[in-house]
């Protein structure tokens, strides 16, 4: 260095998280230097079983973009290959580097779009910034996940969660699952937005909203950035304003397909504390359904947050199903089969109801306009809500159990 | 040469020579100066002659008042003619909470006494104080098991002799047998009387069984018990017999409560474990194995104490009860023997203070040992009679041979416990999760054998359900149940595809550190060093 010059004061850009408690994930620092290299530290809690990969692999995204001199150290808790690279972009970054693309291969089947009246009795929240519980949630058999940009992702990880969740949709294996990501509000949803979308996630979860613009926006800019995809989109009613403007928002776009309940916000907005029994936020409950059965729309009930409590998940689950919610949101695998059950309408209910759609299909077949079960008229509606059930029951794959 | 020096330069390591053996594995000749026998596959190796004895003794020396305490343990240690190069052996039942085996060990260094086996029936992270002892050979090598920290010592070579790991079962068949001549046994005891008589289910260190201490108590030349408990003649129930104990030290505490049981033992939260546990039960179930007089065995890993209570809703649905299970008793175990789903308990080691109370009170929870429980050579024992075990391992590889002791990455970290012996259930079921962090856990072919696949029946990972090709009744069986059954190269593919790929492979040595001796006492695999 010559004399009098001042040398640059490195910035070390990092993400990633690390620490005795840190599972999967892998902490990535990178560090300009002068020296014309790159020098790459791999500290790896499966060094000698995975340490040459994870060198191959890093070296190759740090090529790609375009880095030239630097140091960068990784400090890995066994993060699978999609962290891994998800934290060294998120890294570079930061460190200002134009990355260019450095998208995983996609290793995820592409799926087809789903019916927008599929079955989504649990919707299983995923952090969308802990690699560790995405791995398996496919296993547990939800009918969706929904990956979290929002309010389990701390505000300064943002960016490291987008791209995360970016990498999972193109290298995990949902299995049966849907897709969805909840989006922050605008305008960070707007990034998070254009970083998931082209992966195909579907449906976009919108939080706290309030307006109908506020669905307006987000279906603009998919079209505008993804002309011609047919993307679901689920509004989260959050406050008491967005419970009374509930109809209006159901039909703000053709995009909706449900409704959903965020009861922690709206009962924060009443000023009352959320109980097991749910009595606080009935109204808004019932409200909701009412506005999106309206418009022929899903309604989805919020989360029950004790883990531990069966019997009040169970039970709750039941009310919600009586209230008219097709589903609800679980924070926990072991949430989704107890939700599974709460859902799934009982034997006796589902054999009366193929009863009247036999009545009917009978009274059809012979030219009659009046359909009764015995001796008792059955009215159009009572069929028509049969005939929903039995279609329910087929798509939950509860027909074939009972029919044997 | 003076002998200073000859005491301070290392030892140059011995040359070993090596066989390959029946299960293809690379095993030494001679083991610590002992030559061996290499495993010669499940029921291959018929032992002849007769079991190893203590020398005889006379009541005439020792006192006729039955009091045989001694002022110290170094007092006891001296009494029984300690010195170099002899076998000393404690037991586990007061678990990570034991503080008698290192104190033995430390004294027996303030004494002045080196090059020692340490024999125990099973070494704890607590226990790490016994890595300055090895490095200033006061102990020579251990053989028993090495978990964690003296495992780690053991695989990077700090051991001056190599390490021997057996089963639970194959400790008795070594005492039994004469291949390891146990010098002086000392056995921490939760209630003891001046005989020498002792208990573990009382006392406020108590620890429920005591079974592991038998063989120690019954072969060893010179038997020592320790205890923080000490009542007047008879102690009831007595599991150690006075009759063949030396000598009694009263000491202050045999060790910390609180960690020889834990009070809670707790079923695993993981949601993955909790399916694993639930596949297992719904096995179980539609295999036909649960139905009425049947038995199992289960630990206290999360995972078993989950597949009990997935199984007991089962059982109660069915009107099924079960003649006996074997623990590692918890509460878990408890509740099914007290509220009627089995008839008894028969208890290895007891795992929490419910169990304790349990075996302390209730006649129906009998204590058994590695005897009655494991022993190979014997004329059958209790693990063959059992229809269904769950186990855990390491590794199990694509043709269901079992690891337990190293990590993939070479590492010994884990004692075999009562594993080997556990695998003659009538089913065999291994609860793994398919990875670890990234390490799959379905290899192509195990870093260490421990456990051969002829013996495995069934692996269950969150992933599916592999059973072994050979029981094709279990295959029959389960045909038509919703459960996810699955070839295990299939689960192995799909894990592979999802963690980047098989692993490289680590870097081990040629050198060995330890051996695994099979439940007959024959030699089934070599620990290598890590590189």
């Amino acid at each position: 260095m010559q004399p009098g010059t001042i040398a640059p004061v490195p910035e070390v850009a990092t993400a990633g998280r690390r620490g005795a408690d840190v599972r999967s994930d892998v902490h990535v620092s990178v560090e300009p230097t002068s020296g014309g290299q790159i020098e790459l530290g791999i500290e790896s809690k499966v060094g000698s079983l995975y340490g040459d990969s994870i060198r191959v692999d890093v070296m190759e995204l740090l090529l790609t973009a375009g880095v030239k001199s630097a140091r960068v150290q990784l400090e890995d808790q066994g993060a699978l290959p999609f962290v891994i690279a998800a934290r060294v972009e998120a890294a570079l970054r930061r460190a200002g580097h134009a990355t260019g693309d450095l998208r995983p291969a996609r290793s995820a089947p592409v799926h087809a779009p789903s019916p927008r009246d599929r079955v989504r009795r649990s919707r299983l929240y995923l952090p969308g910034n802990e690699p560790k519980f995405m791995l398996n949630a496919a296993l547990h058999h939800p009918d969706a996940v929904i990956l979290d940009l929002e309010d389990s992702v701390h505000h300064d990880e943002k960016d490291t969660a987008r791209l995360l969740v970016r990498n999972a949709l193109r290298c995990l294996d949902f299995g049966a699952a849907e897709r969805m990501v909840r989006i922050n509000t605008w305008p960070l949803g707007q990034m998070d937005l254009e970083a998931v979308e082209p992966e195909g996630p579907a449906p976009i979860l919108i939080p706290k909203v309030e307006h109908e613009r506020q669905v307006v926006e987000v279906a603009r800019a998919i079209r505008r950035f993804m002309p011609g995809r047919q993307v679901h989109i689920m509004p989260i009613l959050e406050s008491a304003l967005g419970i009374e403007n509930a109809f209006a928002i159901a039909r703000a776009d053709p995009f909706v397909v449900a409704l959903t309940s965020g009861l922690e916000g709206s009962t924060a907005a009443l000023g009352v504390s959320k109980t097991a029994e749910g009595a606080e936020s009935l109204y808004a409950r019932c409200r909701l359904v009412n506005a999106a059965k309206a418009a022929d729309l899903q309604a989805i009930d919020s989360v029950f947050g004790d883990v531990g409590d069966v019997e009040g998940l169970r039970s709750w689950g039941e009310r919600a199903r009586a209230l008219g919610f097709d589903g609800m949101g679980c924070i926990h695998p072991r949430q989704i089969e107890v939700i599974h059950k709460a859902f799934a309408p009982s034997a006796a209910e589902l054999e009366k109801a193929q009863r009247i759609v036999a009545a009917f299909e009978d009274a059809q077949r012979r030219g009659v306009s009046v359909v009764s079960l015995g001796t008792r008229m059955v009215d159009p509606p009572v069929v028509l809500r049969a005939q929903r059930l039995v279609a329910e029951a087929r798509r939950q794959g509860l027909l074939l159990e009972v029919e044997k | 040469m003076n002998a200073l020096a000859e005491q301070e330069a290392p030892a140059a390591p011995p040359a070993h020579e090596f066989v390959v053996n029946a299960a293809a594995r690379r095993v030494p000749t001679v083991v610590n100066g002992e030559p061996q026998v290499p495993y010669a596959g499940v029921g291959g190796y018929l032992p002849s002659g007769r079991k190893h004895g203590p020398p005889i003794r006379s009541c005439a020396s020792y006192p006729a008042n039955g009091d045989k305490r001694a002022a110290s343990l170094r007092a006891a240690l001296e009494k029984c003619g300690l010195r170099d190069g002899m076998t000393i052996s404690t037991h586990h039942h007061l678990r990570d909470g034991d503080v008698i085996a290192v104190e033995t060990l430390r004294t027996a260094a303030a004494m002045g006494v080196r090059g020692l086996r340490w024999f125990p029936s099973a070494s704890f992270p607590s226990q790490r104080e016994v890595i300055g002892l090895i490095e200033q050979g006061v102990v020579h090598h251990i053989e028993g098991s090495m978990n964690g920290p003296l495992g780690e010592l053991t695989s990077r070579g700090g051991m001056r002799g190599l390490g021997v790991l057996r089963s639970h079962g194959g400790r008795w068949q070594a005492v039994q047998d004469g291949e390891v001549h146990i010098d002086i046994a000392v056995i921490a005891a939760p209630t003891a009387d001046p005989f020498g008589t002792a208990d573990g289910s009382h006392g406020p260190s108590a620890c429920g069984s005591l079974g592991f201490a038998l063989a120690d108590a019954t072969y060893a030349d010179h038997v020592i018990v320790v205890t923080d408990h000490l009542v007047p003649f008879p102690c009831i129930p007595w599991q150690i017999q006075g009759n063949n104990v030396d000598c009694v030290v009263v000491v202050d505490s045999i060790g910390d409560p609180k960690k020889i049981v834990s009070g809670t033992t707790e079923i695993t939260k993981s949601p993955d474990r909790l399916l694993i546990s639930e596949y297992i039960a719904r096995f179980v179930r539609d295999a036909g194995i649960m139905k009425h007089g049947f038995s199992f065995q289960a630990g206290s890993g999360g995972i078993s104490l989950a597949f009990v209570q997935y199984l007991k809703e089962m059982m109660k649905a069915a009107g099924v009860k079960a003649r006996f299970v074997r623990g590692g008793s918890t509460k878990y175990l408890v509740e099914l023997l007290e509220e009627g789903l089995t008839d008894y308990i028969l208890d290895g080691q007891t795992f929490d203070l419910a169990g304790v109370a349990s075996i302390a009170s209730n006649p129906r929870h009998v204590a058994s040992s590695p005897f009655t429980s494991y022993n190979y050579h014997g004329k059958g024992n209790i693990a063959s009679l059992i229809d269904v075990t769950i186990l855990g391992a390491t590794e199990v590889d694509v043709n269901f041979n079992g690891n337990v002791v190293t990590h993939s990455d070479g590492l010994l970290l884990h004692g075999i416990g009562g594993w080997q012996n556990c695998l003659f259930a009538g089913c065999t079921v291994l609860a793994v999760p398919s990875f670890r962090d990234r390490i799959p856990v379905i290899v192509d072919s195990v870093t260490t054998l421990c456990g051969p696949g002829e013996l495995i029946d069934v692996v269950v990972t969150e992933r599916g359900i592999a059973i072994n090709p050979r029981r094709t009744d279990l295959i029959e069986a389960t045909r038509g149940s919703a459960l996810p059954i699955r070839p295990i190269r299939e689960i192995q593919s799909e894990v592979e595809a999802l963690i980047g790929g098989k692993p490289q492979q680590p870097r081990l040595t040629d050198t060995p550190v330890a051996v695994v001796k099979w439940v007959d006492g024959t030699l089934i695999d070599t620990v290598w060093q890590v590189g």
